[in-house]
């Protein structure tokens, strides 16, 4: 089969949904006015929420430290406006838990000065204090995954990182917050990029680039500084190219051994907005505050790309921005992977990278389902080679096991292309969501039963 | 503002668009202009036949559903296209009842029975023509002449034949290239089998035809192309190596290629999605299968045609085929593993 598998600068399989990013990729980043009060959630990243290290009643600067990582795979966190503490107690957040959080209330007159903190140095510093100072600085994966981004950066003992690759890929259709942090904020990703070469080891990074991105990857080719290992690639538009395996197999014509993480390969994947956010903050020691989110979608009126202070309840943004009377659906993150919003009385969180508003007769949901007729669409899809066919029958004879031990169900990173592309309708990525749950809470409960 | 409550679900939000009854109702379209060409070639004749398969068919299908008081799937069109493949692989004078009980077996035995669309195993049109060919050995294989001049004012008297009553067929009737060869060791001209100027079934004649429906199809991503590339290609090269060796006994790869149902049968019945596997590798086996066993029952065989019976026990493979080949999944070694 070797023919068919030459390199081709990108991976095998994926789909070509509309991009949609044409009302907003135009648009210069804008900073959000702060909203009265601030609701910041511990639990969003993932690994342990941070720990409160503030009283209610105490007043805070902006920049300075509310809550602490409490253990290695954790984050802190940091104020996003200088204001009161207003109250301690439980936030809801978008999985409709509630988390313990903050309600922050900004001070009306104030300055917004953010507090400066022990900077690092690039060039003086070692690969540990860098790792160090990133998680002090609180950042997580800004792509959507919100994994705490110097635990991915650790490279374990006896490997060795020699690709660093840059994810600017943003497949997601409608979402273009990527795309400027790349036009405007080229000086913060080489900065950035600087320390995490250093931090990983690696001899040299490839910014990955779609070629509807075609004027970044130009931007940032024309701006790399002289001394850095730096090269910027760009890769045919298709999704999920964003997806780290996917990525990788773009860039490098390998692929990542199931179950296992990049540094296999030697290589390891930051988000290009990640990497921005460490460049602008490392220098100063700051914590992050905000992030630039994609407001857009046919039920938003002022789509754009914004500035928002992390914590922003949802419910101010959308009153900001103006959506439709009709709004019946809002996401948080991109149209095929981005996450219902049930209640928005949630806020903006480290994660968001869009916020994408529909209307009724913008959700494409079909309302019949017809039965598999194997026409093998799905299986033409799906980027990682499963047989979605086959294992959306067995969700519904509910074959768990079976799916998980004989048709690679792990595996599936919920792109959603399958049932994207179905023409019967059928809800396969949502039934593999639930499968995944069911087999992971199975293999828990049989470890216990191991050590009972 | 702002109060009203938010519908939720679960991602994607945005989908492709398109649906299986809408496939269905292409697949319907591209088999009219042979149905059309059937009745412009065999006149009344093929218009009455076409129509009764798939009237019946139609009716069993709305009938099941109602007796298993589930809603009709009439208007998924596949009942449509039972029908009408059915009719199409039907010799033109065949008896209306006769046709009619294709249809009913078609939809109740090849379909309903095991489950409806999307679980048959077997293409449920090859299973009624399969019955019919074994309940109505004579009717099934008496065939009617092309073009004849009254083909648009008269109607052969065995078609109104009686229910249960043997039919009498009319004095001319013709034979079909492939029973021409092998009983009477007489070739046709590639040119005559391409545009439909030959005796046969009522939509097998005319190839330029099926295989402008089947590009149309796969031009609209709504046929796997490799289905048809395999059973013919697979058919080809057999035929042509049995040619090279002995050219007097075998005839030519192009007239095995362009005679009886082979251009039907790789178009429009071997691509059935429902009773073919899923994979590309598994397509190609799958389409082998059906190529070489055509041959070698048409050379070998009694019958003097094959490809129905090769697509139905291809079909009958099939769901092995997909046990055994599976696609590599991303970061793991080939797979091969029977169940």
């Amino acid at each position: 089969m070797a023919l068919f598998n030459l390199h081709k600068n990108t991976f095998k399989h994926g789909i070509h949904p509309p991009e949609s990013k044409d009302e907003t990729n135009g648009l210069p980043i804008r900073q959000f006015p702060f909203a009265p009060v601030i609701i910041l959630p511990m639990a969003q990243h993932i690994g342990a929420p941070s720990q409160i290290m503030v009283r209610e009643g105490q007043e805070v600067q902006r920049g300075q430290l509310l809550a602490k990582a409490t253990g290695y795979v954790s984050v802190p966190m940091h104020a996003p406006v200088s204001g009161t503490v207003r109250k301690i107690a439980n936030v809801p957040t978008i999985s409709g838990k509630m988390s313990t959080g903050i309600y922050l209330e900004a001070f009306p007159s104030s300055t917004q000065e953010i507090l400066e903190g022990k900077p690092i140095d690039p060039e003086t510093a070692t690969p540990e204090e860098i790792l160090q100072g990133i998680q002090n600085a609180g950042i997580v994966g800004l792509g959507g995954a919100a994994f705490p981004t110097h635990v991915k950066l650790k490279i374990p003992e006896g490997k060795k990182c020699d690709t660093l690759i840059i994810n600017g890929v943003e497949c997601e259709p409608y979402l273009t917050t990527d795309h400027r942090v790349m036009l405007e904020q080229e000086n913060d990703i080489f900065t950035g990029i600087k320390y995490l070469l250093k931090a990983t080891g690696a001899q040299k990074a490839i910014i990955g680039i779609e070629a509807n991105k075609q004027d970044a990857a130009d931007h940032l080719a024309k701006h790399i500084p002289n001394d850095l290992p730096v090269s910027v690639q760009v890769l045919p538009v298709k999704y999920p190219q964003g997806a780290e395996k996917m990525l990788i197999t773009s860039i490098m014509g390998k692929e990542i051994p199931s179950g296992k993480l990049p540094i296999e390969a030697g290589v390891v994947v930051v988000n290009v907005a990640t990497t921005a956010e460490i460049g602008r903050l490392l220098p100063h020691g700051r914590g992050i505050q905000e992030r630039v989110i994609t407001i857009t979608g046919p039920g938003v009126k002022k789509k754009g790309n914004y500035l928002i202070p992390v914590g922003t309840p949802l419910r101010f943004v959308l009153e900001q921005v103006g959506v439709d009377e009709e709004i019946s659906e809002v996401y948080m993150g991109g149209p095929m992977m981005g996450v219902a919003v049930s209640n928005l009385n949630i806020s903006i969180v480290k994660g968001t990278s869009g916020i994408l508003v529909f209307t009724k007769k913008d959700v494409g949901r079909s309302p019949t389902i017809y039965p598999c007729i194997k026409c093998g669409a799905c299986v033409d899809a799906c980027p990682i080679l499963l047989n979605p066919s086959k294992l959306g029958i067995l969700a519904k004879f509910e074959a768990y096991n079976e799916m998980a031990s004989d048709f690679n169900l792990m595996d599936c990173f919920e792109c959603g292309s399958c049932s994207y592309v179905c023409p019967s309708h059928i809800p396969l990525v949502q039934y593999f969501r639930l499968s995944k749950r069911i087999v992971r809470k199975r293999e828990a409960e049989k470890k216990e039963e191991v050590h009972a | 503002m702002l109060k009203k409550t938010l519908d939720i679900s679960s991602s994607p939000h945005i989908y492709k668009g398109g649906s299986t009854n809408q496939i269905m109702k292409n697949v319907v379209w591209a088999l009219l202009p042979v149905v059309l060409f059937s009745v412009y070639s065999f006149g009344l004749n093929a218009l009455l036949v076409i129509a009764m398969a798939t009237i019946a068919s139609v009716l069993t299908e709305h009938v099941l559903c109602r007796l298993s008081k589930k809603e009709s799937t009439v208007s998924d069109y596949s009942a449509v296209i039972t029908g009408l493949l059915l009719g199409l692989t039907l010799p033109p004078s065949f008896p209306l009842w006769m046709a009619f009980i294709g249809g009913v077996i078609g939809i109740a035995l090849g379909k309903y029975i095991f489950g409806g669309l999307g679980y048959n195993v077997f293409n449920p049109a090859l299973v009624a023509r399969a019955v019919l060919q074994a309940a109505f050995p004579v009717a099934i294989t008496t065939w009617h002449p092309a073009f004849l001049p009254n083909r648009f004012s008269t109607i052969s008297s065995s078609v109104f034949t009686w229910p249960f009553m043997e039919p009498t067929f009319d004095a001319v009737s013709g034979a079909t290239p492939l029973s021409a060869f092998k009983f009477d060791g007489v070739t046709t001209s590639t040119a005559e089998l391409a545009f439909g100027q030959i005796s046969g079934s009522a939509g097998e004649t005319c190839a330029v035809i099926i295989v402008l429906g089947g590009l149309y199809l796969i031009a609209r991503n709504m046929m796997n192309w490799r289905i048809p590339a395999a059973v013919l290609l697979s058919a080809f090269v057999l035929s042509g190596v049995l040619y090279l060796i002995n050219s007097e006994v075998y005839p030519s790869p192009w007239f095995m290629l362009f005679s009886g149902g082979l251009m039907l049968g790789a178009v429009f019945m071997a691509t059935d999605m429902v009773s073919s596997p899923i994979t590309p590798l598994g397509l190609w086996v799958y389409g082998g299968i059906i190529g070489i066993l055509t041959i070698v029952i048409r050379i070998w065989g009694g019958l003097s045609e094959g490809v129905m019976y090769s697509i139905l026990l291809a079909n009958a493979i099939s769901p092995h085929i997909d046990t055994v080949i599976k696609n590599r999944v991303y970061g793991t070694k080939r797979k091969m593993k029977a169940a």
